[in-house]
This record gives C-alpha cells, sequence and structure tokens, in this order.
C-alpha cells in the first residue's frame, strides 16, 4: 500500500537532552524522519528541547518548537500547530513516554491526534515486563524466572524462593536506570528500593540472573503489511550482566550456528508480531546459556534505540528513515534501498566486515563513582569501527575512543599486577576489560582461563589470543619485512603500537615509513547492505588491509570538484559532544552548496568514528569514512582521497579538540588544513604566547604564575591574593581544575594533582570570586569579525562554562559592556589570526572585562547561539575557511544583511541554556549518591534550551526542559554559605511573598528571620538534636533532619552554596545528593537562585506559551532590516 | 604461527587471488559462486546443490562455530572448493565436535583462506560466475599452467550433475507421530531437512533415485510427489522433466523446489536460463504475486525460469501463473498450476541455512494433498 494520503501533518517528538542512555542516535533519527516526512509533502512541526540537535535546525521542519519535551508543553504545540499525527517512536524513551502521557491524559483523542509508528497498547506490552514475558512465553518462547513487586515485602518473598543472585529491573526508566544485580540481602535491600523511587509506577521487576549467560541483540522491522526483516544481529563481548550500552558489541553474531541463530530470529519475530508493533522498527534482547544453549528473551524497545542507530550505521540499512516510511503507509517492499538503488528495503543486510563498537566512558570526572559495570548504563559515548575481521575491527574501535589508551601496549601494565590478580579482575565488567583480557593471556593464562574468569566466549578470547601470538612474533622478527607488517595491520594493530614493541624504529613515524616504503597500505571497502552482491552508489568507506595482491580499493575518482575533507569529533565525551557534530554537519551542507567553483561548491568527505551522529549518516556528505580520527587513520584517508581527485582542505576547526590536536601534525606532512592557522591556534593555547597576543592588544587577564612545587604555587598565590584556580598546565573540560581559598587547600591541591600529573606544572591563576562570566562566539574572515551572540552566564566564574547556565542576549549586561565585548573580541581574533570560528570567555568583575579564555575553533555554544540569534554559525564558519568572506555571506543571504548577535533588537527573545547533569546515574562502590557539585571541571552531559519573550519564562522553560518544571508553590529549604546569606535575601523573600514556606539551618534561618522572612529551622544532618532545639524554632525540622525531609518529600526546591574550599562538606554533600535522587531542583549558586525565583514567578503566572523557532528567527532578521532601513 | 602453504584461486578470464591453503592442499576445478550467508557454512558446505561448484564465503570470519554431528545436510560435504578470508583459530560452540578446516582435510576438500574475497565477489557479480580452480601446495604452478587446467574444465550450462548426487537406492524417512500422508521425493540432490520438514507434518518421504519411473512411484501411492534441489543444467534433465509430465498428468499433487521448480517449468513448457551470478544468500526477498507480502528466502541457484512476475499462461494442464518473483531482480521464484494440483518454489523453504519464513510451504503442500484426497 503506497503512502497514507489521510496524514498530511507529523508531529515529530525528540529526545531532549543528552543524557546518559540517550544521547545523539535520537538526533540521528530525527533528522532522518524530518528528512522523509517532508520529502514525502507531509508538514513536519517538532519538538525538541535540545538546542545543539541538527534536528531543531529550522530548515529540517516546517515548525520546530525548542520547548520542553513534557505532556504539559507538547499539549501547547498540539494546540497551536493541529498536527495530524504523532510520531514518537524516534525520540527514545523520553518520546515515548511523552506520548503514552498526552494519551492517558486524553490530548490526543481530545484534538484527534492519530499515534502512528506504534500504538500504545503495543508500547505498553513491550515495556511492561509482566505482559512481556507472557507473550514470550505464549509464542513458545524461553525466560528467566521473576516476578513484578510493587514492595519491598514481594521482593523479599520472590528471592526467598528463587535465591539469590537476582537482577532488579526498574519499569519504565531508560537505560537500565535503576537497574542492577543483587548478590547479597543487603544489595538486595538497598537497590530494590531505589528500584521502587526510581520507577514512575513504582514497581520493579526481579529476575532469575542470567549472569555471564551470551548476550545478544536483534534489530527487527515490521511494516502494516506483517512483512518482518531483520536489520542486524549484534553479539555482546561482554556477557550478561554488563549493560548492552557499556559492552563491547560485535556485528553480525559470530559465535552462533545457522540453527541457532534462526531460532533466535523466528522468536524475535514471533514476539514482534505479538506485541503488535505495527510499523517500525524493535529491538530485542536475547540471552543465551554458553553451555546448554538454552536461549531466553530479556526485554524488547519497541521503537528505535540507541542499538537501530549501531545497526544502521553497521549495515548501511537506515532504520529510522525506513520507520518514518513505514508509519505513514509504505510496506517495505515499496521503499528502495538507498545503496543499491535498484533493490528494494524488504530485505536482510548481509555484512562482509566485522563491526565493533565500543563504549567511552568518563569516571575520572566523577570522583568515587563506582566504576564496576553493571546493568545500569554508564558510558557517556561509543565509537564503532568496521574491520575485516574482530581484531582489525576491535583495534581500530580501541583507538576510536581517545582514551588514555590507543590499543594494546600503548600504556604500561598497572605495577603489581600478577596473573592471578588479572584473572580475577576479569571476573567483574569495567572499562578497557579487553585489555586485562589482552594481559592475562600475555601473563600465560589460557584462553579457558580467561573465558572462565570473565564469562568471555572463548573465540573473542582466542582472536585477542593470536594478537599475544603475532606480538611475539613481532618482537622476535630480525626486521620487519612486508609480510609481517602486512599481517600485523590486519590484524588491527596501530603503528604506534608497532612502535611500541619495536622501539629502534624511533616511533610511529619510523613504523610508517617503513610500512609505506614496503607499500603496506589499506584499501578502502564499502559498506554496500548487500556484501557487493550488487553495486553500490554510495560511497560509505572503512579501511582495511588485505594481504591478497589482488586485492582492491573502491575509492572513486572524482576530479571534477575539489574535495574538503571534514574531521568529526570521535565519540561522545563530557565536553565533547553532539554540539560538534552540529557544526560539522553544518560545514558538510554548507559547502556542498557553496557557489565556489563555478557554483559546483565542493565534494565533501567526513571522517567519524561516532556511530550515533546525523554526521556518519552516509547521507550527510558526499563520502564518508568510518575510521578512528588518530593520525594515522586520518593521513591514509587523506592519501585515499588525493589519489582519487583534488583535496583542497581538511576543516579541523569544527570537531573540537580531537581533530584540532590533529592540526599541526597534518601541516607538518603537507597537507592544507584550512581555516586558522596551527600556529595561530598555537598562539591561543600556549600561555605565554597568548599572553603577549593580550598585551599587544592592551587586553586584561586574570594574573597568573606557573609553579612546579607547593612551594612556588604558594608565592604566586600570596602574590596574586586568594582565591585562586589551580590546574594542571595541560588540561581537557577543566580536568582537574579547582578554586582554592587558603593555603591549606592549596598544599592539598598540589599533593593530589602532582599525583595525576608528575612531569607537568601547575598553574595557578587569580580566581575572580564574584564576577560575571561571558561567552563569546565570533566568526572572523581576516578582516571582519561577525559576533554570533554574546552569552551571559547565569552562574559565577569558576563553574565550568559547559556545566553553567546561560542568557543570550546578556540579561544584565549594558550597551557599552556589550561594546566591549565586541571591541576586545575583534582585537583578539585580529591578535590570533583567525579565520573561522573563535569562543573567547570572558569574566567582568568592577567594570574591568577580563579575558580567560580564547579558543580558536567551533565551541560547545555554536548550535545554541545559531539558533538563538538565527544565524547559521557553522555553516558560515566552513566557508570562510575555504576563502568566502562575511561580507559574501550576507550578500549570499547566509548571515543577515546587516547587524550580527551583538545587537540583536529590543524585543528579541531570551533564549536560556541550561546544563544537564548526570549525578543521578553514579553511586559509590557502597551505594552512596555522589556529589552533584558544580566546579571548574564540566560535568554535564547534555542542555536544554528555553526561549521566550523574557528571562524569567525562558529558565522556567530551560528548567522544565533539564529537569522537571519548578515549583509553584510549597516549602523551600535554604542553606547558603556565609559570604552568599546577604546576596540570598532578595530571592528568599520573594519566595515567601509568593507563598512558598520557607526552612533553612539554624544560621542561615538567623539571617532570613532577621530579614522578616518567616521561616522554620531545619536540623542539619550532622547535627545533634539538641543543637537543632538550640537555635529555638519549631517546625517539621523538629523531628526530622533535612535529610529526612528531603527523603519523605516533603522540600519541593533546595538552595544550597558550598562553604568555599576544601571541596564540600559532608552535609551539603548529603543535602544535595539527596536533592537529586528526589528529583528536585537543586541550586547551588546564588546567581541559579535569582534566576530560578523569577523562573518560578514566571510559572505562577501560568502565562508560558510556546513558539515555533521559524517565526521567531523571522522576526528577528526582519527587526534587523527594518533597524537598517 | 607455523608457516602456512600458498594456494591460488584461479579464474578462467585469468584473474588470480593468492592466499593460504585451507583445508586439504591440493587442487580442484568447479564454477566459482559467492554465498552472501553469514551463518550456516556447514549447511552450505554438504547440499548437494554445490556440487562442483567453488563457494566464495562473503562473511569474512568463517568456523567460528566448528563442525557438529547435526547440521549437515547430506552425508558429506559436496563443495568442489572452499574460499574464506578469515578462518576461525579454534571454534566455540557447545555443539562443536571438531573444526571446519580439520572436517575439510578429512573428506579431502581443498580451500583457500586470506584472499581479498570482496574483490572476488565483485568481480564475479561484473563478469559472472565462471569456471576456476584452487591450487596449493605442490599443486600450485605458473599462472598459464593454472589457468590451461581451469579452461580444460568444464561450465555449468549443460552440466548434468544430478546424477553424481542421488541416491543410489531409495529410503524412507519416517513420518514424527500419525502417517498422515506418503510422498514419493525424486532425489535429485536432496538435503536432510526437506524429509525432516515434511515429518513432522505428518508425512512418510520415500526418498527415489533419479531414475525411478511413474510405476515406481505409483507403486507406493502417493498423496504427492516432491521434486527436491540438485545441482546442475535443469535442461539436460531430461527424465525428471518427462516424469514431472506424466505425474501432472495422472494428477498427483506436486510440489517442487529450486531445481525442482526449473523442472517444472520446463514440464509446463517454459525455458530456463543461466543467472550472470546466481542467488545464493539467506536474505533475498521474495514476493508472493497474488499476496504482495514479502518472505526471506535461502536461495541457491545459478539457473532459473523464463518469466515475468505475476504472469498467467496456459499449458497443457490447464492455466499456470508465476506466482513469486525475487523482488531484487524480477526473477521468476515460483509457479503454480491453476487446474492441477502443483506448485514450487525455487528458493528453500526447508531453509538449512537460512531463515524459516517459507516454512509454511509445506504447510501448502499438505494441504494441496488433503484436498486431493
Amino acid at each position: 500500500m503506497p503512502k497514507r494520503t489521510d496524514i498530511n501533518h507529523v508531529l515529530v517528538i525528540g529526545s531532549g537532552p543528552i543524557v546518559i542512555g540517550q544521547a545523539c542516535e535520537f538526533d540521528y533519527s530525527g533528522t532522518q524522519a524530518c528528512r522523509v516526512l517532508r520529502s514525502e509533502g507531509i508538514r513536519v512541526s517538532l519538538v525538541n528541547s535540545n538546542p545543539a540537535t541538527i534536528m531543531t535546525d529550522p530548515e529540517f521542519a516546517d515548525s520546530t518548537y525548542i520547548e520542553p519535551i513534557t505532556p504539559e508543553f507538547v499539549e501547547k504545540v498540539i494546540d497551536a500547530e493541529r498536527p495530524d499525527a504523532l510520531l514518537a517512536t524516534l525520540g527514545g524513551q523520553t518520546a515515548l513516554n511523552t506520548a503514552v502521557a498526552l494519551y492517558e491524559q486524553g490530548v490526543l483523542e481530545k484534538y484527534g491526534v492519530e499515534l502512528i509508528g506504534a500504538d500504545i497498547e503495543a508500547i505498553q506490552r513491550g515495556e511492561d515486563r509482566q505482559r512481556f514475558k507472557d507473550i514470550v512465553r505464549s509464542v513458545g518462547g524461553g525466560v528467566p524466572g521473576s516476578r513484578v513487586c510493587n514492595t519491598m515485602d514481594e521482593v523479599r518473598d520472590f528471592v526467598a524462593e528463587c535465591g539469590l543472585p537476582v537482577v532488579i529491573r526498574p519499569s519504565f526508566t531508560m537505560g537500565g536506570l535503576g537497574s542492577g544485580m543483587a548478590h547479597t540481602h543487603e544489595e538486595l535491600e538497598r537497590m530494590a528500593s531505589l528500584g521502587l523511587t526510581e520507577s514512575p509506577v513504582h514497581e520493579v521487576l526481579i529476575e532469575e540472573s542470567v549472569l555471564g549467560w551470551k548476550e545478544y541483540e536483534l534489530e527487527l522491522m515490521r511494516d502494516h503489511a506483517d512483512n518482518v526483516v531483520v536489520v542486524c544481529s549484534i553479539e555482546n563481548v561482554d556477557p550478561m550482566g554488563v549493560h548492552t550500552g557499556d559492552s563491547v558489541t560485535v556485528a553480525p553474531s559470530m559465535t552462533l550456528t545457522d540453527r541457532e541463530y534462526q531460532h533466535m530470529r523466528d522468536v524475535g519475530i514471533d514476539v514482534l508480531r505479538e506485541v503488535g508493533v505495527d510499523t517500525g522498527g524493535c529491538n530485542i534482547q536475547f540471552a543465551i546459556h554458553p553451555r546448554t544453549g538454552r536461549m531466553v528473551v530479556i526485554e524488547m524497545n519497541p521503537r528505535v534505540s540507541r542499538s537501530s542507530a549501531l545497526a544502521s550505521k553497521a549495515t548501511g540499512f537506515p532504520i529510522a528513515k525506513i520507520a518514518a516510511k513505514l508509519a505513514v503507509g509504505y510496506s517495505l517492499d515499496e521503499i528502495p534501498n538507498d545503496i543499491t538503488r535498484k533493490t528494494p528495503a524488504s530485505f536482510e543486510p548481509a555484512l562482509d566486515y566485522v563491526v565493533v563498537k565500543a563504549p567511552r566512558f568518563a569516571f575520572e570526572k566523577f570522583p568515587g563513582a563506582d566504576t564496576g559495570l553493571t546493568t545500569t548504563m554508564k558510558s557517556v559515548g561509543e565509537a564503532m569501527a568496521l574491520g575485516r575481521n574482530f581484531t582489525e575491527a576491535l583495534g581500530k574501535a580501541m583507538r576510536s575512543l581517545e582514551s588514555a589508551r590507543s590499543g594494546f601496549w600503548t600504556v604500561p601494565d598497572p605495577e603489581g599486577a600478577t596473573l592471578d590478580s588479572t584473572l580475577d579482575e576479569l571476573t567483574n565488567g569495567h572499562d578497557g576489560r579487553l585489555y586485562t583480557v589482552e594481559r592475562a593471556l600475555r601473563m600465560g593464562a589460557t584462553v579457558a582461563q580467561v573465558h572462565e574468569a570473565s564469562g568471555i566466549d572463548p573465540w573473542f578470547v582466542d582472536q585477542i589470543a593470536g594478537v599475544v601470538e603475532l606480538r611475539e612474533e613481532i618482537l622476535a622478527a630480525p626486521v620487519l619485512d612486508a609480510e609481517l607488517l602486512r599481517r600485523t595491520k590486519r590484524a588491527g594493530l596501530s603503528d604506534r603500537q608497532i612502535a611500541a614493541l619495536r622501539p629502534e624504529l624511533a616511533g610511529e613515524y619510523g613504523v610508517r615509513s617503513l610500512r609505506h616504503r614496503l607499500g603496506v597500505r589499506p584499501v578502502y571497502k564499502t559498506v554496500d547492505t548487500c556484501a557487493a552482491e550488487f553495486a553500490a552508489s554510495t560511497p560509505y568507506h572503512y579501511s582495511a588491509y588485505e594481504s591478497d595482491p589482488g586485492a582492491e580499493s573502491e575509492v572513486a575518482r572524482q576530479r571534477e570538484r575539489p574535495k574538503v575533507i571534514i574531521l568529526g569529533s570521535g565519540p561522545n565525551r563530557i565536553g565533547q559532544g553532539i554540539e560538534f557534530d552540529y557544526s560539522c554537519v553544518h560545514a558538510a551542507m554548507g559547502l556542498g552548496a557553496a557557489p565556489d567553483n563555478g557554483g559546483l561548491g565542493y565534494e565533501t568527505v567526513m571522517v567519524n568514528c561516532n556511530p550515533e551522529t546525523v554526521s556518519t549518516d552516509y547521507d550527510t556528505s558526499d563520502r564518508l569514512y568510518f575510521e578512528p580520527l588518530t593520525f594515522e587513520d586520518v593521513l591514509e584517508v587523506v592519501h585515499s582521497e588525493q589519489a582519487s581527485g583534488t583535496v583542497a582542505g581538511v576543516v579541523v576547526q569544527l570537531g573540537g579538540q580531537t581533530p584540532l590536536g590533529l592540526a599541526r601534525k597534518l601541516t607538518e606532512a603537507g597537507i592544507p588544513v584550512v581555516g586558522t592557522p596551527p600556529e595561530a591556534i598555537h598562539l591561543a593555547e600556549d600561555r605565554g604566547s597568548f599572553g603577549e597576543v593580550l598585551g599587544k592588544a592592551g587586553l586584561p587577564a586574570p594574573s597568573y604564575g606557573t609553579a612546579t612545587s607547593f612551594e612556588g604555587a604558594k608565592r604566586i598565590a600570596d602574590d596574586i591574593g586568594y582565591p585562586v584556580l589551580v590546574r594542571p598546565s595541560y588540561v581537557l573540560g577543566g580536568r582537574g581544575m579547582e578554586i582554592v581559598y587558603d593555603e591549606a587547600s592549596l598544599e592539598n591541591y598540589i599533593a593530589r594533582a602532582t599525583e595525576v600529573t608528575p612531569e607537568h606544572p601547575v598553574l595557578v591563576d587569580n580566581f575572580l570570586d564574584d564576577a560575571i562570566e561571558i561567552d563569546v562566539d565570533a566568526l572572523a574572515d581576516g578582516n571582519e569579525v561577525y559576533i554570533g551572540g554574546v552569552m551571559e552566564h547565569i552562574e559565577e566564574a569558576g563553574i565550568h562554562s559547559g556545566d553553567s547556565a546561560c542568557a543570550l542576549p546578556p540579561i544584565t549586561l549594558g550597551r557599552q559592556d556589550v561594546e566591549k565585548v565586541r571591541r576586545c573580541t575583534e582585537a583578539l581574533a585580529n591578535g590570533i589570526g583567525v579565520r573561522g570560528l573563535l569562543n573567547v570567555q570572558y569574566a567582568l568583575k568592577d567594570d574591568v572585562l577580563y579575558v580567560l579564555e580564547a579558543n580558536p575553533r567551533a565551541s560547545r555554544t555554536v548550535p545554541f547561539v545559531s539558533k538563538a540569534a538565527g544565524a547559521p554559525l557553522a555553516k558560515a564558519a566552513a566557508r570562510v575557511m575555504l576563502g568566502s568572506t562575511i561580507t559574501d555571506l550576507r550578500a549570499e543571504g547566509i548571515l543577515p544583511a546587516h547587524g550580527d548577535g551583538a545587537d540583536l533588537p529590543m524585543d528579541a527573545p531570551v533564549a536560556v541554556k541550561e546544563a544537564v547533569l548526570p549525578f543521578h546515574r553514579f553511586r559509590t562502590p557502597e551505594g552512596h549518591g555522589i556529589d552533584s557539585l558544580l566546579g571548574p571541571e564540566m560535568k554535564s552531559t547534555g542542555e536544554v534550551m528555553g526561549i521566550d519573550t523574557a528571562f524569567g519564562q525562558a529558565f522556567a522553560k530551560s528548567q522544565s526542559g533539564a529537569y522537571g518544571s519548578l515549583p509553584t508553590s510549597g516549602r523551600v529549604f535554604v542553606s547558603v554559605a556565609n559570604k552568599d546569606k546577604r546576596s540570598m535575601v532578595f530571592p528568599v523573600k520573594r519566595l515567601a511573598d509568593l507563598g512558598f514556606d520557607i526552612c533553612a539551618t539554624a544560621g542561615t534561618a538567623e539571617v532570613l528571620q532577621r530579614n522578616d522572612i518567616a521561616c522554620s529551622v531545619v536540623r542539619k544532618h550532622n547535627e545533634s538534636p539538641e543543637g537543632a532545639g538550640a537555635a529555638g524554632s519549631g517546625g517539621p525540622g523538629d523531628e526530622r533532619d533535612v535529610i529526612g525531609l528531603i527523603k519523605a518529600g516533603e522540600i519541593d526546591m533546595v538552595f544550597n552554596t558550598p562553604y568555599g574550599n576544601p571541596g564540600p562538606r559532608v552535609d551539603g554533600y548529603e543535602i544535595r545528593t539527596a536533592a537529586v535522587s528526589r528529583d528536585i531542583p537543586c541550586i547551588t549558586t546564588v546567581q541559579g537562585a535569582a534566576a530560578a525565583v523569577q523562573g518560578v514567578e514566571a510559572a505562577i503566572l501560568g502565562n508560558i506559551g510556546v513558539r515555533p523557532l521559524q517565526r521567531l528567527q523571522a522576526a528577528l532578521r526582519s527587526d534587523r532590516t527594518g533597524e537598517a532601513g | 604461527m607455523t608457516a602456512q602453504t600458498p594456494a591460488a584461486l584461479v579464474l578462467e578470464d585469468g584473474r588470480i587471488f593468492r592466499g593460504e591453503a585451507f583445508g586439504s592442499e591440493g587442487s580442484c576445478l568447479g564454477e566459482v559462486v559467492f554465498s552472501t550467508g553469514m551463518t550456516g557454512y556447514q549447511e552450505t558446505l554438504t547440499d548437494p546443490s554445490y556440487h562442483r561448484q567453488i563457494v566464495v564465503s562473503t562473511a569474512p570470519q568463517i568456523g567460528n562455530t566448528g563442525w557438529n554431528d547435526e547440521d549437515d545436510e547430506s552425508q558429506r560435504i559436496w563443495v568442489a572448493g572452499y574460499a574464506v578470508r578469515d578462518p576461525a583459530r579454534a571454534p566455540s560452540s557447545w555443539r562443536s565436535t571438531r573444526s571446519l578446516p580439520a572436517e575439510m582435510s578429512r573428506q579431502g576438500v581443498v580451500g583457500i583462506s586470506g584472499i581479498d574475497t570482496r574483490a572476488v565477489t565483485r568481480h564475479i557479480r561484473e563478469r559472472g560466475a565462471m569456471r576456476a580452480g584452487v591450487f596449493s601446495g605442490a599443486e600450485l604452478a605458473t599462472d598459464r599452467e593454472m589457468i590451461d587446467r581451469v579452461t580444460a574444465g568444464g561450465g555449468m550450462v549443460g552440466a548434468d550433475l544430478a546424477g553424481d548426487v542421488t541416491t543410489g537406492e531409495p529410503y524412507v524417512v519416517r513420518a514424527r507421530g500419525e502417517r498422515r500422508f506418503t510422498v514419493a521425493a525424486l532425489d535429485l540432490g536432496i538435503k536432510s531437512n526437506t524429509p525432516r520438514m515434511m515429518a513432522e507434518r505428518g508425512i512418510e518421504t520415500h526418498v527415489l533415485p533419479l531414475t525411478a519411473s511413474l510405476s515406481e512411484v505409483r507403486s507406493l501411492a502417493p498423496d504427492g510427489v516432491f521434486l527436491s534441489n540438485g545441482p546442475g543444467d535443469p535442461a539436460t534433465a531430461d527424465h525428471a522433466t518427462e516424469l514431472t509430465k506424466e505425474i501432472l498428468g495422472a494428477g498427483i499433487p506436486l510440489f517442487g523446489i529450486c531445481f525442482g521448480n526449473q523442472i517444472l517449468g520446463r514440464a509446463l513448457g517454459r525455458d530456463t536460463y543461466k543467472l550472470p551470478y546466481g542467488h545464493r544468500g539467506v536474505n533475498i526477498p521474495v514476493i508472493d504475486d497474488e499476496t504482495g507480502r514479502v518472505a526471506i528466502t535461502a536461495q541457491n541457484h545459478g539457473f532459473a525460469v523464463r518469466g515475468e512476475p505475476g504472469e498467467r499462461f496456459d499449458t497443457e494442464f490447464g492455466r499456470a501463473m508465476v506466482s513469486h518473483h525475487c523482488a531484487n531482480d524480477g526473477a521468476v521464484e515460483g509457479l503454480r498450476l491453476l487446474d492441477t494440483p502443483a506448485f514450487s518454489v525455487q528458493y528453500h523453504p526447508e531453509a538449512a541455512a537460512g531463515p524459516h519464513d517459507a516454512a509454511p510451504l509445506f504447510d501448502s503442500f499438505v494441504r494441496l494433498m488433503s484436498e486431493a484426497r
């Protein structure tokens, strides 16, 4: 049946901010859906609170609402747009939960909106664990023994029957939040009660343990004609017990015979049919007992998932795109396969390569967090790699992660590791477990021993054993000849790994020149869905080393258009995520459509290894290389492209630190790097040179010094005065940075920091207490500077800019301040020699504008600024890098004809960006929450934007989008540091006036009461009851301390500012973690409190509306035209 | 690592791929074809339809699950040679009893590993399936000598191979549970799973050599006749085609698969032809022209019946139609007589290896036999 004619307008719901378990894979799927629907002539409205997404670019939908994804706001959008249908299966669990809520509240019925892509019944059958199990049993599938429990008593009863260990899975949470395995009764009590709290329906499933079983996933699609295809099978290298998002996974499955695979496929299809997912994709997880072959079905996601994105990239079969087409009425056989163009989508991809996905963790950002891997997902990103065999793909995946290790042998073994200790380590899932496997084998363990300890299938262990044998050969070989080198590369080893074994070759460069001399270079194969059975029209390539002299590379010649190679940003991590992918995608779009080269534009070539992203969609650029972003891998890609045509340049400025770090090496290798030259990048990065730039331009910066000892640091600190900001000289994302307020904490810091980086000195900066931090994104063409936007941080300087909320236009800066910002930015752009983007961070204190940092590259805020100020900065930047001027871009209409982001009209809407933090994801090994305090080290995983006519409304929206709505009534708990007590009076008074009950700790309460604010005193957690009595006030605090009140749900909002260094006091930590676990707003800065009060007021007034971005931006541009006229 | 024995895959057009010996050393000649299945090498290697063919697996990692005692589709490995990229160092499966190369060596099957299998596949895709040879160890010779040996061998067009693979003596596969039907199955290269699937449906299968006559078939008083898959050019299968005509004339329900589909086609007066590089895989979409539904099927055929999707035509046994076609290239994938109880498909409802989407065709056969009673 062809497309339905009764659907003319579809509302798509996105997935909101990037959080652990829900990342940019939903930008990829949502973007595909929007593209598909619009190409079908369907009007698309979109709701997504995440400004860093491509899908929320105004050109991807007819009406784009950057609004909170809550039933309340989505209803407002439905009311405004009146769509025929709602598509919620491409926006992750967030979208699906919102759709279910809208259905249950009768909103869909009220507005006559049809849910397409999956019906509510099917969603409930798929997600309700007990019903799902019944379904699996009814089609003859196996399931682990289990019981659904709503109380702890039920939990204890079941465990009394089935014994420990058991798995605890809360219902309706995403990414396995709150789930885990209990081995002891203590663990059971703690985890099950937490699970009951985390579940929105207070329900947990307690399940027979399948720990250590083989784990598989199938990605399936079904159309309305009941045709079903399995797009991909995925095998987890880590056996059951580690969340699939945290496992190393492989596609296709490696260790099943056809008989077992087909059994899995049959059960999967039967389950899918019985659950009744009518159209679209779903993912089903299986466990297989390694010795008996018993197979059980674990769970199902009746929607597009993280694994779907992986499967799409792994196979070339675009699940989200096809799902969108199925949702509007097509059947699979009516949809052409994009890659072959001649065959239909009703088939199952055949792979002639192996895909490995590896997770990227960020435990270093959360000191104290348990680094063991469980059924709760903890990774923040992932990398995928393709190779012609498992070890080749694994090696590429390992180096794609860009962690400290870059494949086997690239860091020394942990000190004191023995075979026993290593085998012992293998028993639990951990980051880099396959490194531990290699170490165990190298230390003499057998494949069987490693399998026994880890549960990893012997086939995978044996593959790594092959690498260990190869290592011996490399070490023993008199010379590295072409044959051995070829075999080494074929096993996935990098030049750097070889260099680690053969020091006489003078490092990676020496290995490479030997390899090139011997003619050992990769070929590039194509991902074509069909194992070469049909010709592919989509140049989606990956590298492989072949030993066969008859081997072929498949990169087509292309000489008409010069090529631009865009280096992506690799796996998501804290500090480098979707925002950079956004910029890379814009570069591809902008350069492909550029009027350069006689209107032909450029051929865009994307290099990236993150399967979640839009940039690695084969539709985004003209060519896609799915490759690690190491110098070696990039060099080979450039070589391949140079061999097939002319490379006009490589873009390194848009993908964050990863590609930027390659700039100099690429230039030295004679490869044209476009945009700001590496020498200029160095000017900005090197402390000394940057000081000179500032000096020449007459710009002030906080005074600083460099020290190699505590004495040196102390001298500098005494000199410039406390507080000081201290950090290792080489930092990423604020890593290891701290603000210290006195000598004792300085000494403490140096003691700890030098442990981290013994070779590197420590930088000591004057910390501008209470300054306003300002962030600027600008574009420079060597002649003119275009200010994209000026953002005022809501938290004071000292909180990492990535974690700080900010407003654009700046809400408290005067016109003169903004002019000063403009002049300084221009001076910096010229001083550094920027050609492209520049991000500057300023601190404004006592009317002096200090330059904190300048980064000549795309920043995290580029997408936010582009949306809030209505000009596509990244697209413009890519054009500037290839030689266009700002004047050209204004003339073309890419940039506004007049004005820029620093002179927005008076009535411009206010946009607020709020960071989203993952604290509730992590626990200490003892099971306690980790501290949610903000500081100079970035910890957020994502962001949302709230946009409205005034700051209060915009801030309220940003909070709703990020954490849930601000309260409009109830009780607020206040406990602030002495230095903040004065500033806290007015906001708290306002809350009291608005009808809130105020309670506070004794010290804070005293100040509030003296200011005529009625408040009760609550005991601190570490105070004795007598202490509270002595404070002499009644109220709820008499019986319980603040933690008890928070846990009992009697507090609706917390204001708690920390007491300076050293680190948070235990009490503050307990308060904040309790607030995080209850999911109530917890504000840790004075400025944040003031903003929250404005937001609360706006929420109470209740006049918060929704407006599409298209209308907001059109108003921005027409206002400007008006001004100019 | 022990030194590997060099080996070469030599194509009749002179293209040579070099790797290492895998399985037995020596040489073999056959038609080189590629199979895109990612699972099921044991079933593929033991499928008689691959007789005289050198199979290239496009899936790069082969042998991971070793070899077991349950998954053979016949008594032996039939492929002439096997070409893979990365053989497993050691197998891993709870059912495995030995490794793939060990079993190949035991049966004297010559293979090659380490070649760029994707390049081979692309070559075949562009130039068509062709004669080839694998040479290793002492059999390795100069390029010219090896190419000469390849071109001296026979091609697949005009090859009558079913006689090589058919059973010498009739045998019976009993129904599981109560016997409801008796079927005479003409063995043109039958796979073990076919009688097994019939047995599950209460069918007792009498597997007959391909030389069986109508009277031999009739002596079983069968409820139906089954034409199996098998190797070679259907244009050479005159006896089977004649027998099929007789069975149609007698009104005995008939079901054919693969080679059997081509035989039925020829019995109905349709021509058969060689596809450029055939259909070999477990992911091939077939559209039922009557319902529009898609089945993902296991296929292994180098020849096809001439016809158009959904085409209806008249035969001496009444009206007939092309009932199924391949969604990829429109090739005929099934035939059905509308006035006589007979149908056939070009693909493998018995799967092994491959998906089970088409298994209900055995139920259709059961229905046909019930209705004919």
